[in-house]
């Protein structure tokens, strides 16, 4: 108990006084998780609206694979993005292993699914009581698209704030594709798993602090968005 | 069949096994009122989503008047409003939009059918945040903010209360006097006595009675119509 006291109040001197390889840490986790956001929102979103409103064969099929992949193992993404990008892998050319492009790309495989999966209930719920209104207006497929999107606005940002939450809080994939190097790919869950096999417990509680926090901020923002949708009577 | 008419042919929709819906010939004139009454599960909003092509039936036909067949020429206003979450105004203009309109047009001819509405201290409400009454005749609006030659209404006054439905009734007329088709659903006699030039009672998936709304009421076409108009349970009456 003495030694988690004292790690604690380091940690906190840590943090408040703006130790910069601490802080360089945060900022790298940040860049790749918001990165990783970004582009699984980019991929996430349109396969989700797609599966959302399309009528094509398999369909179904697909939705329950997607939704199966919620639920894919860090470690066995890492290891796929390892495979692929290792010298020997289809994809060693572009030397992209332990870069935090590799780690982009594991986060980005790790919550794309998330992301489409959570927004294709979503758009489906918004589609299905406007679709006998769109129809009625005459709405092209391309203008159906921008609506639904725009309607469930409040609801994707959701879909996006759970896919950063998985993102950063992940450690298994971004260990072994980044390899934790230090000033390069080390980000905080790698750094809290060294530090504290290390016995540096004051750096890992730091980090763990900061990341604790940041999914208290995610949920706040999520809390935020709720209330300011049923405050508008938007829901 | 004359052109000017709006006509049903061989009409039959069923789910499973059941016909809900068996219309060998129906024509509705153009230009007057038609109101189709009926209890509940009598198929009334299954007729007007079929003819306004929202479902497809299993077989038959359903043919407008040329001006009136493309369903940019129609619209509809649903039991429950449907508006998006938007301004009040804002779910005018984007009808409109959609209808081709640049935004500054949409813009104002929302503005006015605000105010044709009584809606105009409401523009920049979100438009869920409004009572039952003013949404729907906001979806009132909208719709004839494009200028239908059809209107098709499916019980726009269920669950409002009488003052609402005084002010969607008075938008009706408003569209009934500037010679639009209106084509509405209702299970209230009196509400189809009040709107209504012709008359369609339907009862199990099909046509009982046709008539204009003065032998509807003084001359009741058989004995469906006057159990009907006597509030009395309409059973299994149909003649196979």
């Amino acid at each position: 108990m003495q030694d988690f006291t004292e790690s604690f109040w380091s940690s906190l001197t840590l943090i408040f006084t703006g130790d910069a390889e601490l802080w360089s840490i945060v900022i790298l986790s940040l860049q790749v998780s918001l990165m990783a956001v970004a582009l699984a929102a980019l991929m996430g979103v349109p396969t989700g609206a797609l599966l959302a409103v399309g009528k094509f064969r398999g369909r179904q099929g697909i939705i329950i694979f997607v939704n199966s992949l919620m639920g894919l193992p860090p470690v066995v993404v890492g290891l796929c993005v390892y495979l692929m990008l290792s010298s020997a892998g289809p994809l060693g050319v572009l030397d992209l292993l332990y870069t935090p492009t590799a780690m982009i790309i594991a986060q980005t495989i790790l919550i794309t699914p998330i992301i489409a999966a959570l927004s294709r209930e979503t758009i489906q719920a918004v589609h299905e009581e406007y679709r006998d209104q769109f129809t009625s207006l005459c709405l092209n497929n391309w203008q159906r698209l921008q609506a639904l999107l725009w309607e469930a606005r409040f609801s994707l940002l959701t879909a996006l704030l759970a896919g950063f939450g998985r993102a950063i809080a992940e450690v298994g994939a971004v260990m072994i594709v980044g390899g934790n190097i230090n000033h390069l790919t080390r980000v905080m869950t790698t750094s809290i798993a060294l530090e504290t096999s290390k016995g540096n417990l004051s750096v890992a509680l730091a980090l763990g602090t900061i990341l604790v926090l940041i999914a208290i901020l995610v949920n706040a923002a999520l809390a935020v968005v709720g209330t300011r949708r049923r405050e508008a009577m938007h829901v | 069949m004359s052109e000017l008419h709006v006509g049903l042919r061989n009409i039959t929709l069923g789910f499973g096994d059941q016909l809900r819906l068996d219309i060998p010939s129906l024509d509705l004139a153009p230009i007057c009122s038609t109101m189709i009454l009926g209890p509940n599960g009598a198929g009334k909003s299954l007729l007007l989503r079929v003819m306004h092509g929202l479902s497809q039936p299993d077989t038959g036909t359903v043919r407008f008047p040329k001006e009136y067949g493309n369903r940019s020429q129609q619209a509809m206003v649903f039991q429950r409003p449907v508006l998006l979450r938007r301004t009040a105004l804002a779910n005018i203009s984007f009808a409109l939009k959609v209808r081709g309109h640049n935004s500054q047009e949409a813009g104002r001819i929302a503005t006015t059918w605000m105010v044709r509405a009584a809606l105009d201290h409401l523009v920049n409400v979100p438009a869920r945040r409004l009572s039952g009454g003013e949404q729907q005749r906001l979806c009132l609006a909208r719709a004839l903010a494009l200028e239908p030659k059809i209107l098709f209404l499916d019980e726009p006054c269920a669950s409002l209360d009488p003052n609402a439905i005084v002010a969607v009734e008075a938008l009706v007329q408003d569209a009934i006097d500037l010679g639009v088709k209106v084509i509405m659903v209702t299970h209230d006699p009196a509400q189809a006595q009040r709107l209504g030039s012709e008359i369609v009672l339907m009862h199990q998936g099909r046509i009982v009675a046709q008539q204009t709304k003065m032998d509807f009421f003084n001359f009741p076409q058989n004995d469906l119509v006057s159990s009907f108009l006597a509030g009395k349970p309409l059973l299994s009456h149909i003649k196979e």
